[in-house]
């Protein structure tokens, strides 16, 4: 089957779209298409083009689908799109669902070195076929080349088609390959092959094209668990301690190199096998579980150190007997929960915010912990540091809520800002010379005007000794089953947890000229939102959003909702997590907060939000 | 744990070390536990271990996870900073702490349950990773607290209060230990102070994880006859492997003969000197420390003393490389890699 014979439906869109186009990669995990469509988004970024990737895997090394999807939008909008311009199929086994997913007068690009299911042909969607196969066996000798080079020749392809900048992507290439001249040419090779091709068979570019723009400048291509690193290590976090489980797991990852760039120093002496010998200002742990991981850090923590660990929902599950620990002994703690499908195992490899209850009161007893919800990259870098001087200031467990899609998608966000003049928050812990001055130190009396009380660290001074326990205790810090005396304390918790409101990060806000109805939502959801609600404002409903990037809930908070008739809360979850956590917290009337939920696994879209609000002003 | 302070004047003038300071000194809140309890005399036995080695108090942290024996972190060192976790975790908690200041000499309180049974993943990686600390258990083959059910230590057909035998194997943590390639590894029994104290010595001077099981009867639920982790029984079956003393640097340990005598010289620059009492038996051969240790138990005997040590195994922070002063103490500039750093190493994300 040639493609370029068949005849052009009717119905076909063919107006010029530029810089406003979604396409859909369907990939075998393992195969190497990962590093074509990194490939193809970083060009795409490079031409100052607002673009978003997300990456669609299974929890498996290889031979099962996969799919990355690009979408470019000169307006910014970035969320997940539903229906695609072009379909990229790698992948035989999902030809039938991905074919579906096209857009009517949309494309799909398949080898068509084999023919193509004529139950496949869809009327209304153009059919671009690359005998991939064939041509990488014709120009690559190494059975290993023919198949991943396949990759760098649909990429040439679409780049082709779409008029991504050549030169950006041969640049790519060569920094990629540095390194290593024969892969580079093996890789310009099936660049040249599979763009050549697009050109010599089909009209390139298609009608959604691509042009150079200037929107990037000032910005960088990350991905959350990076930026969270690079929080955790500014932040001066000298200990780490870890179990692996997606999605966070390339948060210890990046810590653990970036420690090594910027932690590690030559002693200048060899060991017995020659072998360079350094010294480090930091220490991880790959911990047995999740439970020793938290131990270790509220261990690392008590003993005066910034410490974290980097989690996902079942890990946090087993974490919560040491967090209520953390909290009642008051004891900083930084959890960074990169939240993943749920319930149990549920399915690791795709997003939720389905951790909020659990992380807002996780363990046994009355126990509330402080949360921070970054929205993007850039903010896990900035609520990474937070979160330690807000865990120190209150000695307290903080727990970062991040997600899948946050953490393992690249996200155009702007450039990292660092303040040498930042000076980290150690909260009240008193010295030597400080428990001198003291008549008696008595660990849990003396509070300020926020109800935190000042600790000391092991090492220090006899005069700063106490005993640490979870069990009962009175303020001066001894055990205690008299009920006054308990209650004292976890009152003044109380009060403590109630003015950190005050210092968690304000929630941004986003007004729009004669709204009555607002939507509050935290993290991910963002970009889907805001388009939303640029959807819905084009078509005559304005609407006030509110994202949230703590809890406590500052009061700003609880005045949006008080100042909307109806509220919408939109959340990555079934059970509306985040609508419960404001209805118990905030004292809002329920009936005034109505849900936008997603909770299939993937990111949210525009659509599913602005359909959410409109179905619900019409219920 | 309800703590009762203690009446700090002593009747006699006492003994003081190095450091000015007495026995008292090092002692803690009025132990809450049962008379006659062994945990109370292996309290006594660590107050007289760091005494003896003069090590300042608030440079020691003390951990405990739950249970009678844990409880006892709040009877020794009232100078020490204390932290009573959670059941079964305190080996990931002493890490950490470990982790971040590695100065502190750290001691960790346990019993079997909570070292055998639930905590017991995180004492056997405790282990691997040769987190530098002395580690206690106060063994006792019973749940105290919960009133008398067996632990994971307590021996097959060994029978409860009420006459029940225990039907599941033991955990034998010096077995355990071994296999795990722990560098201290010793038994001691809570009745036998005079060969206690120098284990727990050693054990703190040990640079590494230094396991020492103790024997420590429990009067209320495992003190009766057909209990094996009785006074009675302990006392009939043990078999003392030697007579450990802990030397000072300078002194001379060559008056004894060759054949019967094993020195260890610690990190510390201390001698650790074991008279052997089954002749010729070698404390730094793990093999045939594994061999004796089962060929002894298959004799129905309860092998006593330091059965493995070994100095030149790293511990977590040589393995990996931190910086000989305390984490925390590392000041923050030279933690933070600045502004100038942050934006050029973001070129990679352009």
């Amino acid at each position: 089957m040639t493609t370029d014979t068949r005849p052009a439906p009717a119905d076909r869109d063919h107006a010029v779209r530029v810089n406003d186009c979604a396409l859909k990669l369907a990939n075998v995990n393992g195969s190497g298409s990962a590093s074509a469509n990194m490939l193809l988004m970083k060009a795409i970024f490079r031409m100052g083009i607002p673009v978003s990737g997300k990456n669609l895997f299974p929890s498996n090394i290889q031979g099962l689908p996969t799919w990355y999807e690009i979408r470019a939008n000169r307006t910014g909008h970035t969320a997940r799109a539903l229906d695609y311009d072009l379909m990229v199929m790698m992948n035989m086994q999902t030809y039938a669902d991905d074919v579906r997913e096209v857009r009517s007068g949309g494309y799909a690009l398949y080898d068509s070195t084999w023919p193509l299911d004529p139950a496949l042909v869809r009327p209304d969607v153009t059919y671009l076929g690359v005998p991939l196969t064939t041509l990488c066996a014709e120009h690559f000798s190494a059975a290993r080349e023919q198949v991943l080079m396949k990759n760098i020749c649909y990429a040439g392809a679409v780049v082709a088609l779409l008029s991504i900048d050549v030169d950006i992507v041969s640049s790519l290439l060569d920094e990629t390959f540095h390194r290593n001249a024969r892969l580079r040419e093996s890789n310009q090779l099936a660049l040249r092959l599979g763009y050549d091709y697009a050109c010599s068979h089909f009209d390139c570019p298609l009608p959604i094209r691509l042009e150079p723009m200037d929107a990037n400048a000032g910005k960088i291509l990350v991905d959350g668990n990076t930026a969270t690193a690079l929080g955790c290590l500014y932040a001066g976090a000298t200990v780490a301690a870890w179990y692996p489980i997606t999605p966070s797991t390339s948060v210890m990852d990046n810590f653990t190199s970036l420690c090594h760039r910027y932690r590690r120093e030559p002693t200048g002496e060899t060991g017995p096998d020659g072998e360079v010998q350094y010294r480090s200002d930091h220490l991880i742990l790959q911990a047995e579980d999740e439970l020793a991981a938290i131990g270790m850090v509220l261990g690392a923590s008590w003993a005066g150190a910034r410490a974290f660990t980097s989690t996902s929902g079942p890990g946090l599950s087993l974490m919560n007997e040491m967090l209520g620990l953390g909290y009642y002994a008051e004891i900083p703690a930084v959890v960074v929960d990169v939240q993943r499908t749920g319930p149990s195992t549920g399915m690791p490899t795709r997003t939720q915010q389905a951790d909020i209850v659990l992380a807002a009161y996780a363990s046994h007893g009355d126990t509330k912990h402080l949360l921070l919800f970054p929205a993007n990259p850039a903010e896990c870098f900035e609520l990474a540091v937070e979160a330690f001087d807000l865990a120190e200031r209150f000695q307290t467990p903080v727990i970062v809520l991040s997600d899948l899609d946050i953490g393992m998608n690249d996200w155009v966000v702007p450039r990292l800002r660092w303040d040498d003049a930042y000076v980290p928050d150690r909260g009240r812990v008193l010295d030597k010379e400080a428990l001198e001055q003291l008549g008696t130190f008595f660990r849990y009396a003396g509070e300020d005007a926020d109800h935190v009380v000042a600790r000391t660290l092991p090492g220090v001074s006899e005069k700063g000794a106490y005993f640490t326990r979870g069990s009962g205790h009175d303020k001066l810090g001894g055990y205690t089953e008299a009920p006054d005396d308990y209650q004292e304390v976890v009152d003044r918790l109380a009060r403590k947890h109630a003015a950190a409101a005050l210092h968690m990060p304000a929630p941004v806000l986003e007004t729009r000229d004669g709204a009555t109805i607002g939507v509050v939502a935290v993290g991910s959801t963002e970009p889907a939102v805001r388009e939303a609600l640029d959807l819905l404002g084009d078509s005559g409903l304005p609407v006030d959003f509110l994202r949230i990037r703590g809890f406590p809930f500052a009061p700003a908070v609880r005045e949006f909702l008080d100042a909307h008739e109806l509220v919408f809360v939109v959340e990555l979850n079934r059970d509306a997590q985040l609508r419960a956590l404001l209805t118990v917290e905030t004292g809002v009337d329920p009936a005034k907060l109505r849900s936008v939920l997603a909770y299939g696994g993937l990111p949210m879209s525009a659509r599913q939000v602005a359909d959410g609000i409109t179905a619900g002003l019409e219920s | 744990m309800a703590s009762i302070t203690k009446p700090l004047i002593p009747l006699v003038r006492l003994e003081k070390n190095s450091l000015g300071l007495t026995v008292r000194d090092y002692e803690g809140a009025m132990s809450t536990l049962c008379a006659g309890c062994g945990h109370d005399s292996i309290t006594a036995a660590i107050v007289r271990a760091v005494f003896e080695l003069a090590i300042p108090p608030h440079m020691i942290a003390k951990l405990s996870g739950i249970g009678c024996s844990s409880k006892t972190t709040a009877y020794f060192v009232r100078g020490a900073h204390g932290f009573n976790g959670v059941h079964g975790r305190m080996a990931a908690i002493a890490t950490g702490a470990n982790a971040a200041n590695r100065q502190l000499r750290t001691i960790g309180v346990s019993g079997d349950g909570d070292s055998l049974s639930i905590g017991v993943g995180h004492l056997t990686h405790a282990i691997r990773r040769n987190v530098n600390m002395l580690y206690v258990i106060e063994n006792n083959g019973v749940y105290g607290l919960t009133k008398g059910q067996f632990s994971a230590s307590a021996d097959v057909n060994s029978t409860s209060k009420r006459g029940e035998p225990n039907l599941l194997p033991p955990i034998d943590p010096m077995v355990l230990a071994l296999s795990l390639g722990a560098t201290f590894v010793a038994r001691g029994f809570s009745g036998d102070k005079e060969h206690l104290v120098p284990l727990l010595k050693a054990g703190l001077e040990h640079e590494g994880f230094a396991l020492v099981d103790v024997i420590s009867p429990c009067i209320q639920f495992g003190d009766h006859e057909g209990s094996t982790k009785s006074y009675a029984f302990t006392r009939e079956h043990e078999t003392l492997v030697d007579d450990p003393v802990l030397l000072g640097e300078d002194e001379i340990i060559a008056h004894l003969p060759e054949d019967t005598t094993t020195s260890v010289r610690m990190h510390s620059g201390e001698v650790l000197r074991l008279r052997s009492l089954p002749a010729g038996y070698d404390p730094t051969d793990r093999a045939s420390a594994f061999a004796y240790l089962e060929e002894r138990k298959a004799q129905g005997e309860i092998p006593m003393g330091l059965f493995y040590v070994n100095e030149s195994v790293p511990d977590v922070h040589e393995l990996n490389e931190t910086v000989p002063e305390p984490l925390v103490s590392v000041p923050y500039e030279r933690l933070c890699p600045g502004a100038g750093a942050l934006e050029e190493l973001q070129q990679r994300f352009v």
